[in-house]
């Protein structure tokens, strides 16, 4: 069931202006701001720590202990990432389209927190829509006085810039993120260091926080850590906004309160994903964005708790959830995952690099029926070459996350759905009907 | 004599001042020289080569990682069908079979009038949309044959004139202002070039 919890970052993305700075001040906007900067710098990373706010990116950090971690130093920067491109995840998109001020204003308190001057929105390039929102606001901003060389006459200053991005996956990791601000090809950084905060971009000490993370905090601040806290449980608090997509009725993003719903409410309440056309069944659903490994109709009572869903063995990741119906080849929709990080995979490591292909190449033949049983086990050992053991939380030998998540599809089909796999080789093609477009 | 328009160079500065080194500025001025040409040329990268201090094969070595900069020449209309797990789960592939029978070319080629140039989109973030498709970066979804049929009408008639730009355009905002908290700190007069045309405040920055 869904509960009465209050929309923290959707509250007037419903409002057909809701991306002008006339809406967001005639409701409540640059309120937070105001309140956060007359509260010391640390009184106000002290708030967004007791809200205990997880990153909303996909790794699910919390964003307060990565403020902590900012090395002290003369120039840092603060960066949102609002490059979002998991596949089936399309939150961030929504947010950045329908309340850009609400991003500058996150953005204004997590710099203000943080001591940054200098901070950048790195937002998706294909999103021109949400670039002309995000610029937009941000140059509203500077004339409302909610940026520039006094905050609200409060003497804070502080700049903000709105970066392109230029169409590569990979930089939404964040080390890559910052390769591609300094106008490089979009590489993962080898770790250690691991984190931005010690060595980030332009060499100097950096935090990097998600749009959706961002776009939190002037409520947290507005209505207090505690408020925060009070929705949601255990280390999973407050709402969030989950992407849910494939075969549902009602595809789209819907805000939840984190841990009281779960996997069956988001799929099959009206007044969410108001379940699968046609009546069919489940198959299985991904939880958590393509590198999260798959769940069956069995896990669709567990809830929409970070905790719970890593403890079940897989994640909730991005907040992207894609159902599969029993018309779903599962082979194929592997097979597309893998295409995917073929295509994406920035090229430095070998094991990414020539695995994604080879991994890809394996799926497509078994989809189409040309594979042989043993191909099964050559996909899984090529897996098993980019994450040893195949096991959850994934080993690594790459040096960013992206080649280990390319398993977690191809595992999880072997796992769950050996025997269609078996049926494509007997068969000798696809035992499923093609996916069609819905006419009309 | 520069490819840039004067226009363009002079927009080019301003963006380099909003970034603590010129270098920083590479890929808004790749999708500046884009939304001037509709496609990145050798000539402009060259230009953006000698206004970042840094060699055209730099440019070019990072333009062609990134897949929204084109170093060939693409249509009036760069027309991306999504095919990733949602939208192929809408059916794209079947939608996508249809564009390239309907505009009568494959993905990756241009039609021979040039107002088309098809491609194959990894996950555009539109699934609530599913199958999406964007032109020249403009959302439309979800589509079926027919609406695709009726999208290149209109764009062929030039009825979306106003909400599809010219490729290469991103956003028809410009920022209002430089970089004037910087300005301030550094004594200067707010949204002045030439305050960040002398590097970072802090002047710390490493190569």
């Amino acid at each position: 069931m869904t509960t009465q919890a209050p929309r923290i970052v959707t509250s007037r993305v419903g409002l057909p202006d809701s991306f002008t700075l006339e809406r967001y001040l005639a409701t409540g906007g640059y309120e937070g701001l105001r309140k956060a900067l007359s509260m010391a710098p640390a009184d106000v990373a002290a708030e967004v720590n007791k809200a205990s706010l997880l990153g909303r990116g996909g790794a699910g950090f919390p964003a307060g202990r990565k403020w902590s971690m900012l090395r002290k130093a003369t120039t840092t920067y603060l960066v949102v990432n609002g490059d979002e491109s998991e596949p089936a995840t399309f939150k961030d998109h929504m947010l950045i389209e329908r309340d850009p001020h609400q991003i500058i204003e996150g953005t204004a308190i997590a710099a203000y927190a943080t001591g940054v001057e200098l901070a950048f929105i790195y937002c998706r390039g294909e999103f021109a829509l949400g670039l002309e929102r995000l610029q937009q606001a941000c140059n509203e901003a500077y004339e409302h006085g909610a940026l520039g060389a006094e905050v609200l006459g409060s003497g804070y200053a502080l700049d903000i810039v709105i970066h392109p991005g230029a169409g590569a996956y990979i930089c939404g990791e964040e080390t890559a993120l910052l390769e591609s601000l300094e106008g490089k090809r979009g590489f993962p950084r080898i770790k250690p260091p691991f984190f931005p905060a010690a060595v980030g971009l332009y060499g100097e000490p950096t935090v990097v926080n998600n749009v959706e993370t961002v776009s939190n905090l002037p409520w947290i601040i507005a209505h207090g850590g505690d408020g925060f806290t009070a929705l949601g449980e255990g280390s999973s608090t407050g709402t969030r906004l989950f992407a849910l997509s494939g075969r549902v009725e009602h595809p789209g993003w819907f805000e939840i309160e984190m841990s009281k719903t779960t996997f069956r409410d988001l799929i099959y309440d009206p007044s969410l994903g108001g379940g699968i056309p046609g009546g069919k069944n489940l198959r299985a659903f991904i939880p958590g964005g393509v590198s999260a490994p798959w769940f069956g109709p069995d896990q669709l009572d567990l809830g929409l708790n970070q905790d719970a869903v890593g403890q079940a063995g897989s994640m909730l990741g991005s907040g992207s959830v894609v159902v599969m119906d029993s018309d779903t080849c599962p082979v194929r929709a592997a097979w597309r995952i893998a295409r995917f990080f073929y295509r994406e995979s920035c090229g430095q490591c070998t094991p990414c690099r020539e695995g994604s292909g080879w991994i890809e190449k394996i799926m497509h033949r078994l989809e189409q029926g040309l594979g042989r049983e043993e191909d099964i086990d050559l996909v899984l050992d090529a897996c098993d070459n980019l994450s040893p053991g195949l096991a959850w939380p994934p080993k690594q030998t790459t040096i960013c996350v992206f080649g280990p998540s390319i398993p977690s599809a191809i595992v999880s089909v072997a796992k769950m759905f050996r025997d269609e796999l078996l049926v494509h080789v007997k068969e000798g093609s696809c035992p499923f009907p093609p996916d069609t477009v819905r006419r009309g | 004599m520069a490819h840039l328009s004067s226009d363009n160079r002079q927009m080019a500065e301003a963006l380099v001042a909003c970034y603590p080194k010129r270098r920083f500025a590479l890929l808004p001025l790749c999708h500046l020289a884009q939304a001037q040409d509709g496609w990145l040329t050798e000539e402009a990268m060259e230009d953006i080569a000698g206004l970042l201090g840094c060699t055209p094969a730099e440019v070019r070595g990072t333009a062609t990682f990134y897949d929204m900069l084109h170093t060939e020449p693409v249509g009036r209309h760069v027309v991306t069908v999504c095919t990733n797990i949602a939208c192929m789960l809408a059916g794209a592939y079947e939608l996508l079979d249809h564009a390239e029978a309907s505009l009568g070319i494959s993905v990756g080629q241009t039609t021979a009038d040039g107002e088309f140039t098809l491609e194959e989109a990894e996950c555009l973030a539109g699934c609530d949309n599913a199958p999406c498709v964007q032109v020249n970066h403009r959302f439309f979804g979800p589509l079926d044959p027919d609406g695709f049929d009726a999208l290149t009408e209109d764009l062929r008639s030039r009825r979306l004139a106003e909400t599809v730009p010219a490729h290469g355009i991103l956003s028809r905002i410009e920022r209002s202002v430089g970089l004037p908290a910087r300005a301030a700190r550094t004594g200067a007069e707010a949204g002045q070039q030439s305050v960040s045309a002398t590097g970072p405040a802090a002047g710390a920055v490493p190569e």
